[in-house]
């Protein structure tokens, strides 16, 4: 484990160190940017709607039998910028984008396609990591934004049609306007650029570590997908003991 | 692979007590040989010899646990000298990559480098698919191709390289024998058009004595022996005998056995 972690640190190191020749990668940038979006587009808009309409399904009864209607929109608006849109959306694109980042540079490994460019003395960082990366870091913090209007809209909407909240569409924004600040909102798409780098890294890593043959390329996969998890649960709770100062 | 394509003959290849061990398996046990420039060379022997990995320390893919390799008597080791050189690796399986066109895949040291424009890379890339008689199939993606076409399109990237050294791994394994022969010629035509020093490892007999100056029969990672094509056939150990003359014929087994 403390190897892994090890060499993820020179991995990330490294990728930090191809920042400048960025410019020369940026179609793959493009390319894999482009790839986050369209596979994660639809997803992201589905789920974010639904969590939001949950929390206020969740908060929004109890609020109002206890006389706290007025705090609804607060309550749901701020619980999903700072915690729930950025983490959720990170955990679905690490199923979804790191899975693939690693089963791609994984099977380039297990086919000496990997060597290949060594032997041309192509940098696997520079033509493989470094786009991937770079991709993730602009998309993720896009996508969670997205999530964030999303969710929010799922959260009015069942505040607006649900019985027992009863809240009118206008009153639920005017609600969360009063208690969600911008800063919440950077908050919120700082964690989900730290937990890009952390996908990114990781699922590269595994990847490039991959040994075997499609059983090794199953193995790296799903080690990309639960060590990215892991380490983006705990990463949250710091990053909120943190930004809470 | 500098970033420069000036036409040099080949360089020398010095193997000095080479050892490496796989989980303290012994696969190579001190390897010591020579290979001139411009010759072309050819070691053999059967499955799990250490063949291959040999040609991964040559290129600097593998970290030997002990002795050296030296190239044009600089030790591969040392700062800078394997961007001095420009060496080239054919694949077993070719290590095509498949997210690209056959085209693009030709032409990707000189697109990474930035060593040509766009117009000019197109033209080199069309040049070396005709050498090796893939002429038109840039566009292809590597799935769409044989086993044999997808080995051509491999020496077509290499030679782009304009390599100084090509090591070819198991060139014509997988390969019917029209495919084989192709390979074969593919290599002595190179070799005589641009004077590469050519490091060819093959279990194919027929292969390596078609196109080898010299031989070195290597098994269970020592060399037994190293000479010309003939000096190497009439060599006595039972064990290249028994390689170089093994078959089979039904009823009878294999037809030589080593003498233990």
């Amino acid at each position: 484990m403390f190897q892994n972690i090890g060499e993820m640190v020179i991995l990330l190191w490294r990728t930090l160190l191809a920042m400048p020749v960025a410019w020369r990668q940026r179609q793959k940038v493009f390319e894999q940017f482009f790839e986050i979006g369209n596979a994660s587009l639809l997803m992201v808009c589905i789920l974010s709607f639904f969590i939001g309409g949950v929390i206020a399904l969740q908060t929004g009864p109890v609020l109002v039998e206890n006389g706290l209607s007025s705090a609804v929109g607060g309550v749901v608006g701020i619980s999903i910028c700072k915690e729930l849109a950025p983490v959720m959306m990170s955990i679905l694109i690490a199923g979804r984008i790191g899975s693939a980042m690693a089963a791609e540079i994984g099977s380039m490994r297990v086919y000496q396609e990997i060597d290949a460019l060594r032997t041309m003395n192509i940098s696997p960082i520079h033509y493989l990591v470094l786009p991937r990366v770079l991709a993730i870091t602009v998309a993720l913090p896009l996508l969670v934004i997205f999530a964030i209007l999303v969710a929010w809209l799922g959260g009015g909407f069942v505040s607006m049609a649900n019985n027992r909240i009863d809240i009118p569409f206008a009153t639920f924004f005017t609600q969360l306007r009063r208690v969600v600040e911008l800063k919440d909102v950077v908050n919120g798409v700082f964690k989900g650029f730290i937990f890009a780098w952390v996908i990114g890294v990781v699922s590269c890593h595994q990847g490039l570590i991959t040994l075997g043959g499609p059983r090794g390329i199953g193995r790296s996969v799903t080690k990309a997908v639960v060590n990215s998890i892991v380490l983006i649960v705990i990463l949250d709770y710091i990053l909120t003991r943190v930004l809470l100062k | 692979m500098s970033t420069a394509l000036p036409n040099q003959q080949g360089v020398s290849v010095q193997v000095r007590g080479l050892r490496k061990s796989f989980n303290g398996h012994e696969v190579l046990q001190g390897l010591d040989f020579e290979v001139k420039p411009a010759e072309v060379f050819v070691i053999m022997g059967p499955s799990g010899s250490g063949k291959s990995v040999l040609l991964k320390h040559i290129i600097g893919l593998e970290e030997p646990d002990g002795g050296e390799i030296l190239i044009d008597g600089q030790s591969i080791q040392s700062a800078d000298v394997m961007s001095q050189y420009r060496l080239a690796m054919v694949f077993q399986s070719g290590a095509l990559l498949n997210s690209l066109t056959v085209g693009e895949n030709v032409g990707l040291y000189l697109t990474e480098h930035r060593l040509k424009p766009p117009d000019e890379i197109a033209r080199i890339v069309a040049e070396k698919l005709e050498v090796v008689g893939l002429k038109g199939t840039e566009d292809k993606m590597p799935s769409e191709l044989s086993g044999g076409m997808k080995k051509r399109a491999a020496i077509a990237r290499a030679l782009v390289i304009e390599p100084q050294l090509i090591l070819y791994d198991e060139p014509t394994s997988e390969l019917d024998p029209l495919s084989a022969v192709t390979i074969a010629e593919e290599i002595v035509h190179l070799h005589d058009r641009i004077q590469v020093t050519s490091l060819v490892v093959s279990h194919d007999r027929d292969l390596a004595f078609g196109v080898a100056d010299r031989i070195a029969v290597l098994d269970e990672g020592r060399i037994l022996t190293i000479g010309s094509p003939e000096e190497v056939k009439r060599h006595k150990d039972p064990k290249v005998q028994h390689f170089l003359n093994a078959h089979f014929e039904r009823g009878h087994g294999p037809a030589s056995k080593p003498e233990r």
